[in-house]
C-alpha cells in the first residue's frame, strides 16, 4: 500500500514493502501448517512402523552409505542456499544466482539419490503395498522427496524472474520466501534421518 | 465403464434430480445470455478479489447446500416417519445420511461462517481488504469447486455411503466399491486447500492490517473469535490433508494405512479424523459465539460484560479443542485410565463455555433490550445451546457414553449445539448484516416467523430424539420394526423437521420479499451499530471500504463517537489516493483445472487427474511470473464516491 516508506537503510530489501513483509509472515505461517502436516505423518509412520505383515522389516533394508549421501547433500545445500542470501543482501546478483544454481544441483543430487534408494527398496520387495510399515515410509519420506522436486521447480521460477528485473524488493522477497522453504525442509530431514533411518537401523540391529 | 455405470440410474428420485438440475443450468445460461449478463458475470464476480463480493459468494453457496442437505434430511425424516417403511432403500438411505453430514458441516457450515468474516472481519478492524485478496479468491474457489465435485456425485457415479465420518474398513474399496467414496476424499481435498489459505489469509490479515489504535484488546468480539478460528484451522487442517491423502492412497494406490491386509490400522483413520474432527467443532462455533457476542452487545446497548473473559475463555477452548478427540470413540477400548482422561478434558470445556453463556447473560443485565430478529435468534441460542451442552456433558462420561454410544441421544446432542450455535449464528448473522450487504434489511415481521417457526420445529424434531436414543434406537439405521415401539416419537420428530423445512422457505421467501419492498438505507448505520463496519457513511460501504482509515481509542469506538456526538464527517482535504489490488480471472481458472484433477482421480483416470495438476501448476507458474501492483483509485473518484460536498 504505501510506497513512498522512509526506511533504516539497514533494512534489507525483501522486507522493504509492505507486500514482502505480508507475505514472508504468511509464510512463517505457512510453515506452520506444514509443521502440523508432517507432525500427522511422523505419528502415522510410527505408529506403523513394526506392522510389517509379511514384508521385509524397514532397518533390514535400510543402507547408512546412501543415507549419508543424502543427508550431506541436503545439509550442504541448506547452507549454500544460506550463502545465496548473503549474497543477496549484498546486493549480488550473480553470487546470489551461482550459489542458488549450486543448491539446486544438490538438491537434484539429493533427489537423485533418493530415488534410487527408493528403487532398491522395491527390487528387495518392499513398495507402497507391501505392509503398512512400508506404505508409512514411503509416504513420509516421499511427501518430503515431493517437497523438494516443488521447492527446485520453484527455486527456478524465481531465479529466472531474478535474472529478467534483477533484484527488487518483490524478488528479492520471493528469493528470500524460497529460502525459508528450503531451509525448512532440511530440518524435517533431519527429523526423517532421526527418526525414520537411525530408529530403524538401531531397532533392527540392536 | 459403460454409461450406466457412469451415470447414476434407476431410482425416480435421481431422474427428478438430473431434470432438475439441467433445467435450472439451462434457465441460467439462457438468462445470462438473454440479458448479456456475460460480462458483468465475469467482471463483477468471477475475477473479483474484494473481500464483501467474495463473502457474499461464500454466503450464497452455502444457503444453495443448506437447501442440498436440507432435502437430504427431509427424505431421512421421510423414511423414517413410519416403521418399516420402503420410501428409501438401505444403500440410498445410507448415501443420503452421508451426503447429509458432510456437505452440512464442510459446504454450508463453515462457508456460511467464513462468508460473514469475509464480509464482516476487514470492515470492523478499519481495513480496505484482506491481506491477501488474490489468495481470497483462490480460498473461495477452490471452497466451491470442492463442492460441487462432491455435490454432482449422485447423479453421476453414486454418492459416498460410508458416513460423513467415513470409517474404515467400511470406506474401503472391498466395503465401498466405486467411485462413491473417492468424491468425498477429493472434494474435501480441494475444499480444504481453500480454507488453509482463509485461515493464514484471515490470521495475518488481523494481525497486521488494523486502523491505528487498534489494539489486539480493542478488537471486536466477532474479530476476535475469528482470530482464534483461523489459528485453529491452520493447525487442524492439515491433519485432514494428510488423512484424506493415506486413505485416497489407500483406495487407488494400495497402501496400508487404514485396510485390514497389510497390517494396516484402521482405528488410525478413526483417530486423525477427529484429530482435526473436534478442532473442526470449534471452528464452525467460535465465530458464531463471536456473532452472538456482538448481537447481544448492540441490542443490549452494552459494552460485552466480561471482554477479557470471553477472549481467555475462546483460547482456552482452542486449546482444549485438540485434547479430547478420543470421546468420539470411547467404546474404541483403549482403557479407563485414556478414556478418563478424555473424559475429564472434555468436561473441562464446558467451563470456559458456561463462562461465555454467563457473560452473555450478564450483558443482557440491565441494558435496554431490544428485540429484533437477531437478537430473537440469540436468545433462543442461548436457551437451546444450553440444553445441547448438558447432554454433551452426559456423552462425557466415558463409563455412560457406553450406553449412548452412537444412539440417537448423540445424533440430538450434536444437532443441539451445530443448529442452536452455528446455524443460528448463521440467520442472526446474515439478517444483522444484510444491510451491510445489500443496503436494506430482511423484513423483520416474516424473519420473527421464521424464528419461532423453525425453533419451535427444531425441538419438536430434535427432542424427541433424545428420548429414542436413550430406549436404544440406534444412529444410520435406514429402518426400524413396528415393536420397538419407535414410531410415534420418530412421526412427532419428522414433523418438527418438516416445520423447520418450511421456515427456511419462508426464510427464501423474505429475501425475494425484501428485495421487492423493503426501505433502502440511508445511513451505513442501520442498528445503531458499536463497530467499525457501521461507520461506513454509506449503507454499503464501497469497494474500497473507508475512504479515510479511522483511528481508534478504544473499545466500540464507533458507539463512543455516537454518544459523544464526535463522529468525524469526511472532509475533501483528508482523502488521499487510495491503492488497490486488480481483479484476477487465475483464481477461477485454477479452480476449474483441479475440478478436471479432481474428477479424474475420482474415477481413477490417472491420465485426466494429471493433465488437470499440469493445468493448477501452469496457472501457479503463471501467477509467479505476473507483476501486478494493483492500482490507485484518484482522490477526484473517491470524492465522486463519498458524495462530498466541496
Amino acid at each position: 500500500m504505501a510506497h513512498t516508506e522512509t526506511h533504516d537503510p539497514n533494512t534489507p530489501l525483501e522486507y522493504r514493502s509492505e507486500i514482502g513483509r505480508l507475505n514472508i509472515l504468511g509464510f512463517w505461517i505457512f510453515l506452520g501448517a506444514e509443521i502440523a502436516l508432517f507432525a500427522t505423518l511422523f505419528a502415522t509412520y510410527m505408529v506403523l512402523t513394526h506392522r510389517i505383515a509379511d514384508g521385509p522389516a524397514l532397518g533390514e533394508l535400510f543402507e547408512v552409505k546412501s543415507l549419508l549421501i543424502q543427508t550431506f547433500l541436503l545439509l550442504t545445500s541448506s547452507f549454500t542456499c544460506g550463502l545465496a542470501v548473503h549474497e543477496m543482501r549484498r546486493q549480488n546478483v550473480k553470487g546470489l544466482i551461482t550459489w542458488m544454481a549450486i543448491t539446486l544441483g544438490l538438491g537434484l543430487g539429493f533427489l537423485y539419490f533418493e530415488i534410487q534408494e527408493f528403487l532398491h527398496f522395491i527390487h528387495e520387495g518392499a513398495n507402497i503395498g507391501t505392509s503398512a510399515a512400508w506404505s508409512g515410509f514411503f509416504v513420509l519420506v516421499g511427501t518430503h522427496g515431493a517437497h523438494v522436486t516443488f521447492g527446485i521447480f520453484w527455486v527456478t521460477m524465481v531465479l529466472i524472474q531474478v535474472a529478467k528485473r534483477g533484484l527488487t524488493p518483490a524478488t528479492s522477497a520471493k528469493v528470500f520466501i524460497t529460502s525459508l522453504y528450503w531451509h525448512f525442509l532440511d530440518v524435517v530431514w533431519i527429523f526423517i534421518f532421526t527418526a525414520v533411518y537411525l530408529m530403524g537401523m538401531v531397532m533392527h540391529h540392536g | 465403464m459403460k454409461w450406466d455405470e457412469f451415470f447414476v440410474t434407476g431410482d425416480p428420485l435421481i431422474y427428478g434430480a438430473d431434470v432438475s438440475i439441467v433445467l435450472t443450468m439451462v434457465g441460467i445460461l439462457f438468462y445470462l445470455t438473454k440479458f448479456k449478463k456475460w460480462k458483468w458475470l465475469w467482471d463483477e464476480w468471477l475475477t473479483t478479489v474484494d473481500h464483501k463480493k467474495l463473502g457474499i459468494m461464500y454466503i450464497v453457496s452455502a444457503v444453495l447446500m443448506m437447501f442440498r442437505g436440507g432435502v437430504d434430511a427431509l427424505l431421512m425424516r421421510a423414511q423414517l416417519a413410519v416403521p418399516e417403511a420402503n420410501f428409501l432403500d438401505s444403500q440410498h438411505y445410507n448415501e443420503i445420511f452421508t451426503t447429509h453430514g458432510t456437505i452440512m458441516i464442510i459446504f454450508m457450515a463453515m462457508p456460511f461462517l467464513i462468508g460473514l468474516i469475509n464480509v464482516v472481519v476487514p470492515l470492523q478492524i478499519g481495513a480496505r481488504d484482506v491481506a491477501y485478496p488474490y489468495l481470497n479468491a483462490v480460498s473461495f474457489w477452490t471452497f466451491f469447486i470442492g463442492a460441487m465435485l462432491f455435490n454432482i456425485s449422485f447423479v453421476i457415479g453414486g454418492s459416498p455411503s460410508a458416513g460423513w465420518t467415513s470409517y474404515m474398513p467400511l470406506a474401503s474399496n472391498e466395503l465401498s466399491p466405486g467411485p462413491g467414496q473417492n468424491y468425498y476424499l477429493l472434494g474435501l481435498q480441494i475444499a480444504g486447500i481453500g480454507t488453509l489459505l482463509t485461515g493464514i489469509n484471515f490470521l495475518v490479515t488481523i494481525l497486521k492490517m488494523r486502523a491505528p489504535g487498534m489494539t489486539l484488546f480493542r478488537m471486536p468480539m466477532f474479530t476476535w473469535s475469528s482470530l482464534v478460528t483461523m489459528v485453529i484451522i491452520i493447525f487442524a487442517f492439515p491433519i485432514l490433508t494428510v488423512a484424506l491423502v493415506l486413505m485416497t492412497f489407500d483406495r487407488l494406490f494400495g497402501s496400508h494405512f487404514f485396510t485390514l491386509q497389510g497390517e494396516g490400522m484402521d482405528m488410525l483413520w478413526a483417530n486423525l479424523f477427529w484429530l482435526w474432527g473436534h478442532p473442526e467443532v470449534y471452528i464452525v462455533i467460535l465465530p458464531a459465539f463471536g456473532m452472538f457476542s456482538e448481537i447481544i452487545s448492540t441490542f443490549s446497548k452494552k459494552t460485552l460484560f466480561g471482554y477479557k473473559a470471553m477472549i481467555w475463555s475462546m483460547l482456552l477452548i482452542a486449546g482444549y479443542s485438540f485434547l479430547v478427540w478420543v470421546h468420539h470413540f470411547f467404546t474404541m477400548g483403549s482403557g479407563a485410565v485414556v478414556n478418563s482422561v478424555f473424559s475429564i478434558t472434555t468436561m473441562a470445556i464446558g467451563i470456559p463455555t458456561g463462562v461465555k453463556i454467563f457473560n452473555w447473560l450478564f450483558t443482557m443485565y440491565r441494558g435496554r433490550i431490544e428485540f429484533t430478529t437477531p437478537m430473537l435468534w440469540s436468545l433462543g441460542f442461548i436457551v437451546n445451546f444450553v440444553v445441547g451442552g448438558v447432554t454433551g456433558v452426559m456423552l462425557a462420561m466415558a463409563a455412560a457414553d457406553y450406553q449412548y454410544h452412537n444412539t440417537y441421544f448423540l445424533v440430538s446432542h450434536f444437532h443441539y449445539v451445530l443448529i442452536a450455535g452455528t446455524v443460528f449464528a448463521c440467520f442472526a448473522g446474515l439478517i444483522f448484516w444484510y444491510p451491510k450487504m445489500f443496503g436494506y434489511k430482511l423484513n423483520e415481521r416474516i424473519g420473527k416467523w421464521v424464528f419461532w417457526i423453525f425453533t419451535i420445529g427444531f425441538n419438536v424434531c430434535f427432542m424427541p430424539q433424545y428420548f429414542l436414543g436413550l430406549d436404544g434406537m440406534p444412529r444410520r439405521v435406514y429402518t426400524y420394526s413396528e415393536e420397538s415401539g419407535w414410531g410415534p416419537l420418530n412421526m412427532v420428530s419428522t414433523i418438527g423437521g418438516f416445520m423447520m423445512g418450511i421456515a427456511f422457505v419462508i426464510l427464501v421467501y423474505n429475501i425475494y420479499y425484501s428485495f421487492r419492498f423493503a426501505k433502502r438505507e440511508t445511513t451505513g448505520d442501520a442498528w445503531n451499530g458499536r463497530t467499525l463496519e457501521w461507520s461506513t457513511p454509506s449503507p454499503m460501504p464501497p469497494f474500497y471500504n473507508f475512504a479515510k482509515i479511522p483511528e481508534v481509542t478504544g473499545l466500540d469506538h464507533f458507539w463512543k463517537q455516537k454518544q459523544a456526538g464526535k463522529v468525524e464527517k469526511l472532509k475533501a482535504e483528508d482523502i488521499k489516493k487510495i491503492h488497490m489490488p486488480s481483479n484476477s480471472g487465475v483464481p477461477f481458472i485454477m479452480a476449474s483445472f483441479f475440478f478436471v484433477a479432481g474428477f479424474g482421480m475420482v474415477f481413477d483416470w490417472m491420465w485426466m487427474g494429471i493433465a488437470g495438476m499440469i493445468g493448477v501448476f501452469g496457472t501457479l507458474i503463471y501467477r509467479s511470473f505476473e507483476y501486478d501492483d494493483g492500482y490507485y483509485v484518484s482522490v477526484e473518484e473517491v470524492i465522486e464516491t463519498e458524495k462530498i460536498s466541496k
